[in-house]
């Protein structure tokens, strides 16, 4: 019953007999591979009759949009309130209206934050835009909180609606949102409205996880008490579960605002004024100056959004409330309001309409002398870099996943899933796979899927290396906080164009560009990971002998395993929401194709497809490395049992 | 307690108030695309022009705006903001509000079935489209040329013509094909495709003459600039898709590769093509309704037409001076007065 009874010749050891199995399988495999290579390769075909199919839906769905035209001119009339109201307010109401919100929600810290963030967006001369995006973004985070706070606590209550939902948020949150533009253009035209519709859509799935968790973690205890009081359903949900859960609602408003923020340049695409636009004129341009500008008062729109709206959730729990509340009843309120007067008193005596020159500023000049003076210093480096990462990893990898049969690629992979993360996975796996044969775009899928694996095993070597310095060295984290933010708030347009005068259009760049979006999320959890391993376990280590690398891959890796998962898990589905963005740089592919059906009418059928193939694809390598954990800990424990 | 309750009083009296500020001006103004146009003057469309407003902006291209109203489509190029510029300082000044919104070609049409797009200043073929919204649903009409020739080809950077001075005969490419190999291209040399926004046919060229290449997407126009950029500043090979006008022909030297010639009927199976692409007369296309209430400002739209030295002037300023539009619009129109009278009606 133990391991010692492999030597006589039974595999007792269960954990022996499936890795005996997989071996034997994986040998079937290769020899397959030989045998059958080049065969069954499915090459990319434009005119694949479901591409036909779905351009047909679209000339359906364009000569019967008039049904939607309600929807279009009720979001149209609420960002024109929106605008409407920002206009009337002008610069000094608006900064006024920043620093009453924030001295009322959080102190004076906040509030000179909010006042000065507002003042930079004038100065860098981007007013205009900036609240013509902001209008665009409150009307569709009205509306998400509208529809998705109720949803929320409903879920909440009830683990039908959640069982219902769950699978539609995935969709929602899994799909690139340049994925889903082409349909929304279908339904919605162009301009601010759809650009509303694509952000309220991609936003809302945060606002009703968050809001039912919130209801979820409301202690029982509380409202078994209420219940037995005698309160009713209905007063169980107005006095117990939603006061109780404000903070959460907090955090979803929060949260619903920062994932709004993050679509405004895909808004760009579509018409929609504002900082996108900005973003991508600059970008045609090849001004990365300019785009930098863009980009930096996006970056301070949603820190000071963010803080705002987040003092303004905790201000919601009185205990915090309590903490902030200083200098009696009339500084606390009258402080606000002096604030907000002055503000809307000004356009008195100062020009409301536009923002005073005296101030400006620009990036653009240094931006644009760093970006020639990098990419003129270090391009030698960065395409031998890219030459050896493309043809020792990228090309091979590729070229296996393009000459296997499709049956034999779905067969290894089904087996990886199985071995690494269980059954369920692997099922998982085999129908995306199969569904992707079924649409038609195998070549170009294993094409996206090769750039996204390179992606991921790069981005967690850099996100291990990084996290692990991190973790042992606390001024390092000090210092390399402000840039992972930043790297993951800027735009990646930003940075776009010295990425191709570094490493030329090619699939690394977009490799690249993923690298800088998912590393700093892989970079904490790694950190976490490791400061969260008990003292007393390092201790016993370091006293047993060990030497600080020994520390590392023996003890402290090893026990954050889940950590690490779960940063592997994230990142894969970062590098994936890049995919289309990387296709701008040359990664061609599925990204490709989602951008030309968007561009181009006649191929909507191709661009829809794809985008369900990259959806596919996310599920099927999100399931495989979530499960990754639990597979394991299943296994050890029969074994014990056993 | 009673504090809780007047602090939530003084927030509610003050969000209400501003929502009614909100939809009392809403109620007069028109919800749609905002005016973000070329520059962050304060001209805005949907609520009247402030008077005296500091000038950001030429002062001379503004105007009362009570004639109507022109909503014009902006392509993602700069060539078409430099069009969109000119039209809209000009008519600004004649009395008319101008409101600009940048969108893909295929979308912008759609805008004639809404009524938000009025004008299209820029049109590169696009039979498909001109077949369905002008001559079947009979929502637009072609507003004659713009007086811009397009040219769409294959490109290489001046520096190779001056060393393989035959590369410009696309029979010689496979000789070339080589140098042109790519970590992204295999064996083959590569091919530099454009934006997909952007009409192209090279793979079906390659296949059909023969050529040892293979297209690799660049995929957004800033890509392929910077590529020949690049291409042209560290003296690398490259060829690529390309077209003139273009603001970055007036800075750096590009050579067009000479295919079999056009002749009608040769592209007409986009399968089977095997000629160079057509010159396009670009031209300008209006919404029917517009044009037909529109007055001056459709007669104006009628008669802009302008060269392409004359757009790539203005471009150039864009973009390689850095000014804003309406200032690179000032400057040409202060520059060439007999151009532009002819235009007013």
């Amino acid at each position: 019953m133990t391991a010692v009874g492999f030597r006589t010749g039974t595999l007792a050891d269960p954990v022996a007999a499936r890795r005996a199995l997989v071996v034997a399988l994986g040998v079937a495999a290769a020899i397959a591979y030989v045998v059958f290579r080049n065969q069954w390769t499915l090459p990319h075909n434009d005119d694949e009759p479901l591409f036909r199919t779905l351009n047909q839906v679209q000339d359906a769905v364009a000569s019967n949009r008039t049904v939607l035209e309600p929807v279009r001119a009720g979001v149209a009339a609420l960002i024109g309130v929106f605008d409407n109201i920002i206009a009337s307010l002008g610069w000094p109401g608006i900064i006024g209206l920043a620093g009453a919100i924030g001295l009322a929600f959080g102190g004076a810290q906040l509030a000179l934050l909010g006042m000065l963030g507002f003042a930079s967006l004038g100065a860098i001369g981007l007013w205009d835009e900036s609240m013509a995006t902001l209008g665009m973004m409150l009307a569709a985070v009205v509306i998400a909180l509208a529809i998705g706070l109720p949803l929320g606590v409903l879920a909440g209550r009830s683990n039908f609606v959640t069982a219902i939902l769950s699978p539609i948020l995935d969709v929602m949150q899994i799909m690139p949102t340049l994925a889903y533009l082409a349909p929304i253009t279908l339904l919605f035209l162009i301009g601010a409205t759809p650009s509303t519709i694509a952000t309220l859509i991609f936003a809302m799935p945060a606002a009703i996880r968050i809001t039912s968790l919130g209801i979820r973690n409301v202690s029982p205890t509380t409202v078994e008490a209420a219940r037995s009081l005698g309160s009713t359903n209905a007063q169980i949900l107005r006095k117990v579960q939603i006061p109780l859960a404000r903070r959460a609602i907090g955090l979803a408003i929060n949260q619903t605002i920062m994932l709004g923020l993050s679509m405004i340049v895909i808004t760009g695409l579509i018409g929609a004024p504002g900082l996108g636009l900005t973003l991508s004129q600059g970008l045609s341009k090849g001004d990365v100056g300019s785009a930098f500008d863009s980009g930096i008062a996006i970056v301070i729109l949603a820190i000071i959004l963010d803080r705002l709206t987040f003092a303004a959730g905790e201000w919601m729990d009185p205990r915090v409330r309590a903490q902030i509340r200083r200098g009696g009843r009339w500084v606390a309120v009258g402080a606000p309001l002096a604030i907000l007067g002055v503000g809307l008193a000004a356009p008195l005596f100062v020009d409301a309409t536009a923002f005073p020159d005296a101030f400006a500023f620009s990036f653009r000049g240094p931006v644009n002398e760093f970006s020639d003076w990098l990419t003129g210093t270090f391009q030698g480096i960065t395409l031998a870099t890219k030459n050896v990462v493309t043809f020792g990893v990228i090309n091979p990898l590729e070229g296996f996943l393009l000459s296997a049969p499709w049956w034999l690629v779905i067969a290894i992979v089904a087996l990886i899933a199985a071995t690494v993360s269980g059954r369920r996975p692997a099922i998982v796996a085999t129908i995306c796979l199969g569904l992707i044969v079924l649409l038609g775009l195998w070549e170009h899928s294993m094409e996206t899927l090769t750039t996204v694996l390179v992606g991921t095993l790069l981005t967690l070597i850099v996100g291990v290396a990084i996290g692990v310095q991190t973790a042992r060295h606390d001024r390092l984290r000090a210092v390399l906080r402000p840039i992972l933010d930043a790297a993951q708030t800027l735009p990646a347009f930003v940075y776009l164009i010295p990425a191709l005068a570094l490493f030329s259009p090619t699939r690394f760049t977009a490799i690249v560009a993923a690298i800088i979006y998912a590393a700093p999320p892989v970079i904490r959890l790694v950190e976490v990971g490791i400061r969260t391993v008990p003292a007393t376990v390092i201790e016993a280590a370091t006293a047993s002998g060990a030497t600080r690398r020994q520390l590392l891959w023996k003890v402290q890796l090893p026990m954050s395993r889940y950590a690490l998962l779960l940063a592997a898990n994230q990142g894969i589905v970062m590098v994936l929401s890049m995919v289309v963005i990387g296709a701008l740089v040359g990664a061609g592919a599925l990204g490709f194709d989602v951008i030309t059906g968007f561009a181009q009418g006649q191929h909507f059928g191709k661009g829809l497809a794809a985008g369900v193939a990259i959806v596919l694809l996310g599920i099927m390598l999100d399931r495989i490395t979530q499960g990754a954990g639990s597979r394991r800990r299943t296994t050890m424990a029969r074994a014990k049992a056993g | 307690m009673q504090h809780n309750r007047w602090s939530r009083w003084v927030a509610g009296v003050a969000m209400v108030s501003l929502i009614v500020m909100g939809c009392a001006k809403s109620s007069g103004g028109t919800p749609g695309p905002s005016a973000a146009g070329p520059s962050t003057g304060p001209v805005a469309s949907g609520s009247a022009a402030p008077a005296g407003s500091p000038a950001v902006a030429a002062a001379t291209c503004t105007g009362d705006g009570s004639k109507g109203e022109v909503k014009m489509m902006v392509n993602e190029w700069v060539g078409a903001a430099a069009n969109v510029a000119v039209a809209q300082c000009l008519l600004q000044q004649m009395g008319y509000k101008v409101a600009t919104s940048t969108l893909a070609e295929e979308i912008a049409w759609q805008g004639f079935q809404t009524g938000e797009v009025d004008v299209i200043l820029e049109n590169w073929g696009h039979p498909e489209l001109e077949k369905k919204y002008i001559q079947t649903d009979k929502l637009a009409v072609d507003a004659g040329p713009m007086g811009v020739k397009g040219i769409i080809g294959w490109y290489v950077p001046k520096w190779m013509v001056d060393k393989y001075p035959d590369i410009t005969d696309w029979n010689n490419l496979n000789k070339y094909a080589d140098l042109f190999k790519t970590s992204e291209s295999g064996d083959k040399g590569q091919f530099l495709g454009a934006s997909p926004a952007f009409v192209q046919y090279d793979e079906a060229l390659i296949a059909n003459l023969k050529l040892n290449y293979k297209v690799v997407f660049s995929g957004s126009e800033a890509a392929s600039i910077t590529a020949f950029q690049e291409a042209t500043k560290n003296q690398t090979p490259l060829i690529g898709y390309f077209y003139d006008p273009q603001w970055l022909l007036n800075e750096i030297e590009l050579v067009q590769v000479k295919l079999p010639p056009w002749t009608e009927g040769c592209d007409a199976d986009l399968k089977k093509v095997a000629c160079d692409y057509p010159a396009y007369t670009l031209n300008k296309i209006v919404r029917t309704k517009w044009m037909d209430t529109a007055g001056d400002a459709a007669t104006f739209i009628k008669n802009f037409k302008w060269a392409n030295a004359d757009q790539n002037a203005v471009a150039d300023a864009i973009t390689n001076k850095g000014m804003k539009e309406l200032d690179a619009a000032k400057q040409w129109i202060d520059a060439n007065p007999a151009t532009w009278q002819a235009w007013i009606p």
